[in-house]
C-alpha cells in the first residue's frame, strides 16, 4: 500500500507525465484510425525532423512565459538568423563560412532578444507590444537584407555542419531531435536547478517579492529575452540547414510554438513552467495535422481537430493542476447538490429526457 | 549626545537613527527623529495613519533616503547613496511585510533562499543543502508544527499566519541585526495573529532585535519591550513596557488621538 502511494507520488513529480500520456493516447488513436501510416516508422522519423524547430523555439518560450512575459518576435529571429547563416555560407569558403554564419546567427538572435529585454525591463513596455513590434521590424529587416529572395546553401549536404546539426543517426534518425532533447534537458536544469531559473519563477510569480528578496529583476528579464533570442536563432539554424535553403518566411510557426507551451501545461499566469510538458506538447501539436490527413478525413478538418485537441488538453491541465483539483471537485459538488431538490428539474419538458 | 557617538554605545544598538528629517516637497514628513533599538530589543512603533510610520520604514529599508540625518545599523553608518532595497539585506536589515514576502506558487525551500541561493561555481543550486537548512529553520528556529507541511509544500498551502512565520524564520536564519515587521497581522484571523505573535517571541528568544509596527495595540503590547509613539512626524513618547500597563497605554494613545497631549505641551 505504502509502496503504491510512493509510486504515485514519484509519478506525480515526473514533469510532463500527463501530457506524455495524452501523446501516447493520440498515437494509439492514430494507429487505430490510420494503421497503414502509423504502424510504419517513417511517419515518426518524419515527426523527429519537422517538430524540433518549433520545439526549440517553444522551449525558450516556456521560460519567457514562466517569467510572466511573452515573446512574439521569435519568428523574425528564425528568419533573420537563417539569413545570417546563408550570408556567411555564400560569402566565405563553406569549410569555415558555415561556422561564421552560425556565429552571426546566434549573435543576431541575442541582439534582438537583448533589445526586447531592454524595452521590457528598462523602458517598461509590456512585452506583448514590444515583441510584436520587434517581430514586424526584424522580419522586415530580414526581407530587406535578402532582397525578398531565398538563398540556397550550396553543397550543404556534404558539409560537416549539416551532418552535425541535421544529419541522420544510424542512417535514419534525424540528429536535430537529439539537439532539441539536449536543449530541453539543459533548460530544465537552468529553470529548476539554477538561480537564474529560480529568479525567473519568482519574477513570474510576483516581481515585487523577487525584487525585495534581492533578485535583480531587470537584469534577469534582459538575460531571459536575450537567451530566448539565441534559442530562436538556433531554431532558425536548424530550419535553414535542414532544407538547405533560407527563405524569409521560414519562422512561420508562432502559433504552433505557443500552443505547444500551453498544451504542455505551462500557465500563462507565470510562476511555473514545464519544460518536458513543452517537449510532449510540441509533438502533439506537430503530429496532429499529418495524423488527421492520414486518417483520410478531409484535410479541411485539420484545424478543427487541432482546435478540439488543444482545448481539451488545456482544460485537462487546468483541471489537474496543483490545487485546482479540489476547486474542480467542489464545483462539481456544487453543480450536483441542488439537483434532487431542483424544481426546475421537474419542469423540464418531457421531450428533453432520454428516450426509454 | 548625538554629536559625539561613543563607540561602545554604538555597539549596543542594532539600529540608531540620528536627527533624521524627511521632506516631501514642502511637507515635513519626519521631524528630528532620534531613535535607538537595542541588540535584543523589540520596539513597538505606534502611531495613527499619517504619523510617519511607513515613511520611517521606507527609509530603513532603502526605498528612499532621508532629507538629512544619519542611520547606523549595528554600529555601521549607512551611506544613503549606496543604500537600496537590495543592499538592506547586506546591512542586516530584513523586512516582513503584510504581503509580498513570499512567492505564492513556489515551494517553501525556494522561498527561504530566493535571492541568496546556495550555489556552486556555475550558479547551480545545492537543493539538498537548501532543503536541509530550510527544514532546520522550520522545526527548530520557528517551531513550525502544522501537519502535512514540509519544505516541499507550496506557499499557497499555508495559512496567513504561517506565511509570516516562514518570512520571520528566513529573516532570523540570515542573521539579521534588525527585523522590521510592517503590519504583519493585517487581514489575519485572531488564531493566525496568535501564531504570528508566537513567531515574534522567537525573535526575542533568538537574541535578535525587531521593530514591530501594528495598528493593534494589544498585539504591540504583548510582544514589545518598549513603545515608541510617532505623532505627526515626531517621536511623541518612548515608554518601556515595565512602566505602563496595556490599559494605561491605551488611554495614553487615546489622549493623543484627541489632541490632549498638545494642550499639555503648550
Amino acid at each position: 500500500m505504502n509502496s503504491v502511494r510512493s509510486l504515485f507520488k514519484f509519478l506525480g513529480r515526473l514533469e510532463g507525465l500527463a501530457i506524455a500520456m495524452v501523446l501516447l493516447v493520440l498515437y494509439i488513436a492514430l494507429i487505430l484510425a490510420a494503421p497503414a501510416v502509423f504502424t510504419h516508422p517513417l511517419i515518426y522519423i518524419s515527426f523527429l525532423e519537422t517538430v524540433p524547430p518549433t520545439l526549440i523555439a517553444a522551449l525558450g518560450l516556456t521560460l519567457v512565459i514562466t517569467a510572466g512575459e511573452i515573446d512574439l518576435s521569435f519568428p523574425a529571429v528564425v528568419s533573420l538568423s537563417g539569413f545570417a547563416l546563408s550570408w556567411g555560407w555564400k560569402t566565405f569558403d563553406p569549410a569555415y563560412g558555415a561556422w561564421i554564419g552560425i556565429g552571426l546567427a546566434l549573435a543576431a538572435g541575442a541582439l534582438v532578444g537583448y533589445i526586447n529585454g531592454v524595452m521590457v525591463a528598462r523602458i517598461g513596455v509590456p512585452s506583448i507590444m514590444a515583441t510584436l513590434a520587434a517581430n514586424f521590424f526584424w522580419y522586415g529587416i530580414s526581407i530587406l537584407l535578402a532582397g525578398g529572395l531565398q538563398v540556397t546553401l550550396k553543397g550543404s549536404e556534404d558539409n560537416f555542419v549539416h551532418e552535425l546539426f541535421v544529419g541522420r543517426l544510424f542512417g535514419s534518425v534525424p540528429v536535430q531531435a537529439f539537439w532539441a532533447l539536449g536543449l530541453a534537458v539543459l533548460l530544465w536544469f537552468i529553470l529548476n536547478r539554477h538561480k537564474f531559473g529560480e529568479g525567473i519563477m519568482f519574477i513570474g510569480d510576483n516581481a515585487n517579492v523577487a525584487r525585495v528578496m534581492g533578485v535583480n529583476v531587470e537584469a534577469t528579464r534582459i538575460r531571459l529575452f536575450a537567451l530566448h533570442g539565441m534559442i530562436a536563432a538556433f531554431s532558425g539554424i536548424i530550419v535553414t540547414l535542414d532544407i538547405g535553403v533560407f527563405y524569409p518566411d521560414q519562422g512561420n510557426f508562432l502559433l504552433p510554438a505557443m500552443a505547444s507551451v500551453f498544451v504542455g501545461g505551462t500557465s500563462i499566469a507565470g510562476g511555473a513552467g514545464s519544460i518536458f510538458g513543452t517537449v510532449f506538447g510540441s509533438y502533439i501539436i506537430g503530429s496532429l495535422a499529418a495524423g488527421v490527413v492520414a486518417t483520410t478525413i478531409s484535410g479541411y478538418w485539420v484545424q478543427v481537430v487541432e482546435g478540439v485537441v488543444m482545448a481539451a488538453v488545456i482544460v485537462l491541465n487546468a483541471a489537474t493542476g496543483k490545487g485546482n483539483m479540489a476547486a474542480l471537485s467542489s464545483r462539481f459538488r456544487h453543480w450536483g447538490a441542488p439537483v434532487p431538490a431542483n424544481p426546475a428539474h421537474e419542469l423540464l419538458p418531457k421531450d428533453d429526457t432520454a428516450p426509454n | 549626545m548625538a554629536n559625539n557617538p561613543v563607540q561602545e554605545s554604538v555597539e549596543q544598538h542594532a539600529l540608531r537613527m540620528v536627527n533624521i528629517e524627511k521632506y516631501f516637497g514642502l511637507v515635513h514628513a519626519l521631524t528630528n527623529i532620534n531613535l535607538e533599538v537595542g541588540r535584543n530589543e523589540i520596539v513597538g512603533l505606534i502611531g495613527d495613519n499619517g504619523a510617519g510610520k511607513s515613511t520611517l520604514v521606507k527609509i530603513l529599508t532603502g526605498v528612499f533616503p532621508p532629507t538629512s540625518g544619519e542611520l547606523y545599523v549595528a554600529g555601521r553608518k549607512i551611506d544613503f547613496r549606496r543604500y537600496n532595497v537590495q543592499s538592506a539585506h547586506a546591512h542586516g536589515i530584513e523586512t516582513v511585510y503584510q504581503d509580498k514576502s513570499l512567492g505564492e506558487k513556489q515551494v517553501l525551500w525556494r522561498n527561504f533562499f530566493i535571492g541568496r541561493e546556495i550555489v556552486n561555481r556555475l550558479g547551480f543550486i545545492d537543493v539538498k543543502k537548501e532543503k536541509a537548512i530550510a527544514n532546520e529553520i522550520m522545526v527548530n528556529t520557528i517551531g513550525f508544527r502544522s501537519k502535512g507541511i514540509t519544505v516541499d509544500s507550496n506557499v499557497s498551502q499555508l495559512s496567513g499566519g504561517e506565511r509570516q512565520g516562514i518570512a520571520i524564520g528566513r529573516a532570523m536564519h540570515f542573521e539579521a541585526d534588525l527585523i522590521i515587521l510592517d503590519e504583519p497581522t493585517v487581514a489575519l484571523s485572531l488564531k493566525e495573529v496568535a501564531k504570528v505573535i508566537n513567531f515574534v517571541h522567537k525573535i526575542k528568544e533568538g537574541g535578535k532585535a525587531s521593530i514591530y509596527i501594528s495598528h493593534s495595540i494589544p498585539d504591540v503590547y504583548e510582544v514589545s519591550d518598549r513603545f515608541i509613539v510617532l505623532d505627526r512626524g515626531e517621536i511623541g513618547a518612548s515608554i518601556p513596557k515595565k512602566d505602563i500597563s496595556l490599559k494605561d497605554l491605551d488611554g495614553f494613545l487615546l489622549d493623543y488621538a484627541h489632541g490632549l497631549k498638545d494642550k499639555e505641551r503648550s
